[in-house]
């Protein structure tokens, strides 16, 4: 998620290892520049990841939160 | 077990903000208001017993005493005002839908937003700009810098100041991420949060915007 409402960085499928490695090395960028890894898990549910997950169907980058 | 929030990190001082925790907050904001309140309603019917003569000042006590919780639930229902003018303006002219015209991106945000959503919330949210969330703790309302929880008990509403590190982001998004991060770890979610009042939900609606109110009736409903 950032500014303009979100931006797909990286897409990959199961099999594909080559997609797959692209993607984690995308995540590995993102998450230097601060950016938390989620999947959401359906209704009410979302897990912290810190690898990316080869089988999860999506995962969104958030930014970290903070008391006001 | 789920993974906690990596934000808690940035506060390590803090107890987790549990239900025990929001019950001895709840109860120290209650007896905090009567402690602040009383004396003011003692003074003005002293006054008033004394002398009736003392009538204007005895009712400009009784105004203290109804004027500070006001001031303190103003401050519970800010956490979820919308903190720019373009949302401020958009909202005043009928809800979040209009806030999509204003912000960049914002016709995206709202449609991964909603994605996260269930058809109900989804309306709700379009509607008052809060997203209703069901948690252990009881029902969330999130909007863009802030939160409101609505205890089991149905009384009481918590009201948390939080909001995503990028000030640029589209209202939205600011919603989505407060959202994935009360998913993950709601009680790290809490913990993370500024508790910024604690208070009777008719006090806190009062002092909602209008479009807001009715999320906070609906939270309170799904409360029961």
């Amino acid at each position: 998620m950032d500014r303009t409402g979100h931006t797909t960085l990286a897409q990959w499928t199961a099999e594909d290892d080559a997609a797959f490695a692209d993607a984690v090395r995308e995540f590995g960028e993102q998450q230097a520049l601060g950016y938390i890894g989620t999947v959401p898990d359906g209704p009410g549910k979302a897990t912290h990841v810190r690898e990316l997950p080869r089988d999860a169907d999506m995962v969104i980058l958030r930014r970290p939160i903070a008391g006001g | 077990m789920a993974e906690a929030l990596p934000e808690l990190a940035t506060v390590p001082w803090r107890q987790p903000t549990d239900a025990r925790w929001l019950r001895r907050w709840g109860r120290i904001w209650h007896a905090w208001t009567l402690l602040y309140t009383i004396p003011f309603i003692a003074a003005a019917v002293g006054m008033f017993l004394l002398d009736p003569l003392a009538t204007p000042v005895a009712l400009a006590a009784l105004a203290h005493a109804w004027i500070i919780p006001e001031l303190y639930a103003f401050r519970g229902a800010s956490v979820v005002r919308p903190k720019t003018r373009g949302v401020a303006v958009a909202q005043a002219a009928g809800g979040a839908r209009c806030a999509a015209t204003h912000f960049q991106g914002e016709q995206v945000a709202q449609g991964l937003l909603g994605d996260l959503l269930g058809h109900d919330e989804r309306e709700l949210q379009r509607r008052t700009g809060l997203a209703l969330e069901r948690g252990e703790l009881g029902i969330w309302l999130v909007g863009q810098g802030g939160a409101l929880l609505v205890t089991p008990e149905r009384r009481r509403v918590h009201c948390f100041c939080v909001g995503a590190s990028d000030p640029e982001l589209p209202p939205s998004d600011r919603i989505a991420h407060l959202l994935l991060a009360l998913r993950s770890d709601e009680v790290g979610f809490a913990t993370v949060a500024n508790h910024a009042f604690a208070g009777a939900a008719w006090r806190v609606r009062r002092r909602l915007p209008l479009p807001m109110r009715p999320a906070l009736d609906a939270a309170r409903r799904a409360a029961e």
